[in-house]
């Protein structure tokens, strides 16, 4: 755990409060079964919104709680532990463009309506299955906006996106020239396809060439929180586990194999931490450039939550596999967020060409 | 409101120490000594000092700043850990390096200081803060290694002394040791409660000593032979029977120093980064990359993990600082810290090609023929100290709850 102020340390205990109490893994579960339209769940949503989180980010003078990163972190951290389902994140990366390369007028118009929860937005950037945002062939003519986004995360209600086009970012709100189709993925969130025809679109003008990836760093941070909490959450839930199963007569966790295994898996869990809050604090310290520090975080933290997510259903035994246990939704949402913003894989090559090899 | 004075306040409490350390620090290091610090003097032994060298550690030990923390009144520094870490600061800043060192100060000083008798501390803190004794470790055994509580070398009560049958292996430095702490038996009868902690004199009569020669070529252990040993009983640390929890405790500082404070940890990691080296042996592709891409993905992999152990020493130390108590993540240290180690010593064999497996003699690079020992006696580091299975053994009970088999 990072050293915290005593701001932080309540906002984490009240987001693990609530988390536990009001948005426990059953309530996934009733949103997953029942299947609504924006595909997360709308309650759980006002009630975070009502506590101030969709405005972390946001200055107070716009409304929002003026914290950083490291505090979006430790809710999304918390949120991960039970899998909540709510555009938190995905809203949050949304915010970081406003805040990064919006102008006066833009952050007037949409971080107050953010701020109070009555805005779903979100980042559309890639246009394949693959995270490349090399490759963009959006294209803006006369302030018109036209091209297809593949798996735009909570894309089946967000009310405003932020688009990456060939000269840069844009917002584009309402439903002109908006085409959305779901993609249903196994993590039973909303993704869809976002087919933009001549949608009228405000372009970010604030920022550098580097808005870009200062946005995609700052989602797969942010995101990174959220998969350390999942992980977390699944070990803990696989050492109870381990603790009541007995088979020859002993607890599973009695024996040597399964320690070992687990003793590894806590090892790998604490260096995540240490890279995860390292990514999210370089952010809030303004350094220029956290590209090693993300990528550290988002590699680190992919391969540890594949990790644990395999490891969850092989000590669960046959249990684990059944639809009624929750290691399923673990499993199935980790892959997800593994992909997105950069596999681990990406996020390997790109920290070993800023470190020139 | 604000007025100059409150800008003249001092800000930084330690200012008026940092200023002392600074003065004295320059009074007394002799700059031709500046980054001359030999990490693996432990392992080498003792080799002539060259006059610097020998007034530096004259003037750190009589000033007790070799052991800034320790208490004064034993020859210690008698600094707070906040005026210790201004000093370290104050030494990076100038290149300074601590000579004062060994088991002595990283084992058996703390554990001393904890569980001896104040005539103890008094007759041998002092030595260790000069660096004029060396101490070496009796733990191990032929037959008790991992299994350290199953050791049979026996301590038979004769009244005012203990009389000392038995063998000790491992023994790190025994060769140049002054004296050695040790585990014994007391009691046959029991196991861990058969356990007492004496110290002996290695000039002692019946004390043989033969080093153990290792793959690497050195022998930086020994076989330890006792043979109708008397030890003295006020040499004995605690009650009879108490070995066991002052043994353990001691094994605590070890795994802490083991697994390298920042320092140490960078020292261990220093030199040319991987992939320079393995561009220069290797080649690059069009793009620049490593020409290799499974060796690129293993250096970058081995990058990141000892980016990602930095990181966590350093957040432990924040969390011991801040009084969260010690962190949990303190207890994956050793295990990370020797794989890394391990991991990057392969690493540099590997990128050399044969070049890198140079035993001795012309035609090898003089860091490919040390790379080529450091990675020979690296493989101790996942052993001694409790081994990598020991820790998980640790980590798995005392910080999951995972009980053995009832």
């Amino acid at each position: 755990m990072a050293v915290l102020s005593e701001e932080q340390t309540m906002l984490r205990d009240m987001a693990r409060e609530w988390a536990d109490n009001e948005s426990p893994v059953s309530a996934f579960r009733k949103m997953r079964d029942a299947a609504p339209a924006a595909f997360y769940d709308a309650g759980a949503w006002q009630a975070q919104a009502e506590m101030g989180w969709a405005g972390i980010l946001i200055p107070e003078a716009q409304g929002g709680a003026g914290m950083g990163y490291v505090s979006l972190g430790l809710v999304l951290e918390q949120l991960g532990r039970t899998l909540t389902a709510t555009p938190l994140a995905a809203t949050a990366a949304a915010t970081s463009a406003l805040l990064l390369g919006g102008s006066e007028a833009q952050q007037a118009a949409w971080l107050p309506r953010i701020a109070a929860g009555e805005v779903v937005a979100t980042l559309a950037i890639d246009e394949g299955p693959r995270f490349a945002p090399e490759r963009i062939a959006t294209r803006v003519e006369n302030g018109r906006l036209s091209g297809t986004k593949a798996f735009v995360a909570e894309g089946d209600s967000a009310q405003l996106f932020v688009v990456a086009a060939t000269d840069g970012l844009y917002l584009v709100s309402g439903d002109a020239g908006v085409t959305r189709s779901p993609r249903r993925l196994t993590d039973a969130r909303s993704h869809a396809e976002i087919v933009f025809d001549g949608a009228p679109a405000a372009k970010l003008e604030g920022g550098g060439p580097e808005l870009l990836t200062q946005l995609t760093d700052r989602a797969a941070a942010a995101l990174c929180a959220e998969m350390l909490g999942m992980a977390e959450a699944a070990f803990e839930q696989t050492n109870d586990y381990l603790k009541t199963r007995v088979q020859f007569g002993q607890v599973l966790a009695s024996f040597q194999a399964l320690q070992h295994r687990m003793a590894k898996l806590f090892t790998e869990l604490e260096l995540m931490r240490s890279v995860v809050e390292n990514a999210l604090e370089a952010i809030d310290s303004g350094k220029a450039d956290v590209r090693q520090d993300v990528s550290l975080a988002k590699a680190v933290a992919g391969e540890t939550l594949h990790l644990v997510s395999r490891e969850m259903i092989q000590l669960h035994g046959g249990i684990g596999m059944t639809d009624e246990h929750d290691a399923g939704f673990t499993l199935k949402r980790a892959r997800v967020l593994e992909a997105m913003w950069g596999n681990a894989a990406w996020h390997r090559d790109r920290f070993a060409r800023l470190g020139g090899y | 409101m604000a007025t100059a004075p409150e800008i003249d306040a001092p800000a930084d409490p330690l200012a008026r120490f940092r200023s002392e350390a600074r003065d004295w620090l320059a009074a007394h290091f002799p700059p031709s000594l500046k980054g001359k610090d030999n990490a693996m003097s432990a392992v080498e032994g003792p080799h002539t000092n060259s006059p610097d060298e020998e007034a530096w550690q004259r003037a750190i030990g009589d000033k007790g700043w070799g052991v800034p923390t320790w208490p004064g009144e034993y020859g210690g520094g008698g600094l707070s850990r906040a005026e210790a870490r201004v000093l370290q600061e104050e030494m990076a800043r100038i290149g300074a390096w601590n000579p004062i060192g060994g088991m002595g100060v990283m084992m058996f000083g703390p554990t001393l200081l904890e569980y001896g008798s104040e005539a103890q501390k008094k007759e041998h803190i002092p030595a260790i803060a000069k660096g004029t004794v060396r101490w070496c470790q009796g733990y191990s055994e032929p037959g008790a290694g991992s299994d350290l509580a199953s050791l049979q070398c026996f301590a038979e009560d004769k009244g005012d002394h203990y009389l000392v049958n038995g063998q000790k292996t491992w023994t790190s430095g025994g060769q140049w040791a002054d004296k050695c702490f040790m585990l014994v038996r007391t009691d046959k009868t029991k196991k861990h409660e058969g356990i007492t902690f004496l110290l002996c004199d290695m000039d002692t009569p019946g004390v043989e000593v033969k080093p153990i020669r290792l793959i690497s070529g050195s022998s930086p252990f020994c076989e330890t032979f006792f043979t109708d040993v008397k030890v003295p009983k006020a040499n004995r640390v605690g009650e009879e029977g108490q070995g066991w929890t002052i043994g353990k405790r001691l094994l605590q500082h070890e795994r802490s120093s083991l697994s390298g404070g920042g320092s140490t940890a960078g020292r261990m990691f220093a030199g040319a980064p991987l992939g320079q080296l393995a561009k220069h042996f290797v080649g690059v592709d069009a793009e620049g990359r490593i020409a290799d891409p499974d060796l690129r993905g293993r250096i970058v992999r081995h990058d990141m993990d000892l980016r990602a152990f930095l990181l966590t020493l350093r957040r432990a130390a924040l969390e011991a600082k801040s009084n969260q108590g010690p962190s949990a993540a303190t207890s994956i240290m050793k295990n990370v810290g020797a794989r890394i180690m391990q991991e990057r010593s392969e690493l540099l064999i590997e990128i050399r090609g044969l070049a890198g497996l140079g035993w001795e003699g012309a035609g090898f690079e003089e860091e490919a023929l040390k790379d080529v020992r450091s990675w020979l006696f690296g493989k101790a580091v996942s052993i001694y100290g409790g081994s990598s299975e020991i820790q998980n053994n640790v980590i798995a009970k005392r910080i999951l709850g995972m009980l053995d088999h009832q």
